[in-house]
C-alpha cells in the first residue's frame, strides 16, 4: 500500500473538471485508490467523480490519497502531480 | 450546506417535458425566471452559459444524474433548480445511460467555496442509490421537498 498527502493548489477548488481529471487519471490504474481529507474519517473512492465532489476540497485543503495494487505507486505519482499541476488550470 | 435552502420550491419540476439535454436545461432555467429567482432577460444568457458548460464535458456524471452548472457575477446567492424525467434524457452522460434526476445549479463567481459546498451537499445525496430511487419516484412537489427534507436530516458531517 502507497500513501501520500497533496495539498489543492488551484483557485476554483475541486470542482466538477478537476474532479473529473482525478477520477479518470485514477481510472486508468488498476490499484484502488482511496481519497481522504486530512481533517476528516471519510474515505471516498477516487475513481469516482460523485465522490470526489463530496469532498468540497477548496484551495488549500489537504487530502491523503492511498493506493493498494501492483500499480500503486505508478498511480501515486501520477495523481500528485496532477493535483500539483493545479489540475491544468491556469490559477 | 442544506438542500432546502438552496432549491427554489418553485423551480422544482416533478416531470420534465424535455427529452434532449439542452431542452431540458431550458425548461430548468424558464422555471427559475418562473419562481423569479432570476430575471427574464438572463433566461438566455444562463440558458447559454449552461450550455456552453456542458459542451466542454457532460456533467451528466452517471447512474442517471446530472448537475448542469455555471458560476456567474449575475448570480448573488446559491440558486438550485431540480427537474425528474420519468422517461429519461440524453444528456450525452459519462455512461452513455439516460438521465433521471436533475440538480441545476447557477453560483456565485467570486465564492469558489459555496459552490464546492452545494456540489457536496448535492452529490452527497445523489451518490446514496436510496435517495436516487426516491427523487426518480417522486410525483408532486410536496413529494420532492419532504426527500430533501429527510436528507438533509440525515446528513452526518
Amino acid at each position: 500500500m502507497e500513501r501520500c498527502t497533496v495539498k489543492i493548489l488551484n483557485k476554483l477548488g475541486l470542482h466538477a473538471r478537476p474532479a473529473m481529471s482525478f477520477a479518470e487519471k485514477a481510472s486508468e490504474y488498476t490499484a484502488k485508490i482511496s481519497v481522504r481529507r486530512v481533517d476528516s474519517e471519510d474515505v471516498v473512492d477516487g475513481k469516482s467523480i460523485m465522490q470526489m465532489l463530496m469532498l468540497a476540497g477548496t484551495m488549500g485543503t489537504k487530502l491523503e490519497l492511498t493506493a493498494e495494487g501492483d500499480d500503486a505507486a505508478e498511480a501515486l505519482e501520477a495523481l500528485k502531480s496532477l493535483v500539483n499541476d493545479k489540475f491544468d488550470e491556469d490559477e | 450546506m442544506k438542500l432546502r435552502e438552496i432549491v427554489i420550491e418553485d423551480a422544482i419540476i416533478p416531470s420534465l417535458k424535455a427529452d434532449k439535454r439542452e431542452d431540458a436545461v431550458r425548461e430548468m432555467i424558464q422555471a427559475l425566471v418562473e419562481a423569479e429567482a432570476i430575471s427574464t432577460e438572463q433566461q438566455d444568457e444562463f440558458t447559454k452559459a449552461v450550455m456552453s458548460r456542458e459542451r466542454k464535458g457532460s456533467t451528466g456524471f452517471g447512474n442517471g444524474v446530472a448537475v448542469p452548472h455555471v458560476k456567474s457575477p449575475k448570480i448573488e446567492k446559491i440558486t438550485v433548480a431540480v427537474g425528474i424525467s420519468k422517461e429519461g434524457i440524453e444528456f450525452n452522460a459519462l455512461d452513455k445511460q439516460p438521465v433521471y434526476s436533475l440538480f441545476l445549479l447557477l453560483s456565485p463567481e467570486d465564492r469558489p467555496e459555496e459552490h464546492l459546498d452545494a456540489m457536496e451537499a448535492i452529490f452527497g445525496n445523489l451518490s446514496q442509490d436510496q435517495f436516487r430511487k426516491f427523487l426518480r419516484q417522486a410525483e408532486s412537489v410536496e413529494e420532492v421537498l419532504t426527500l430533501l427534507e429527510e436528507a438533509d436530516n440525515s446528513q452526518i458531517r
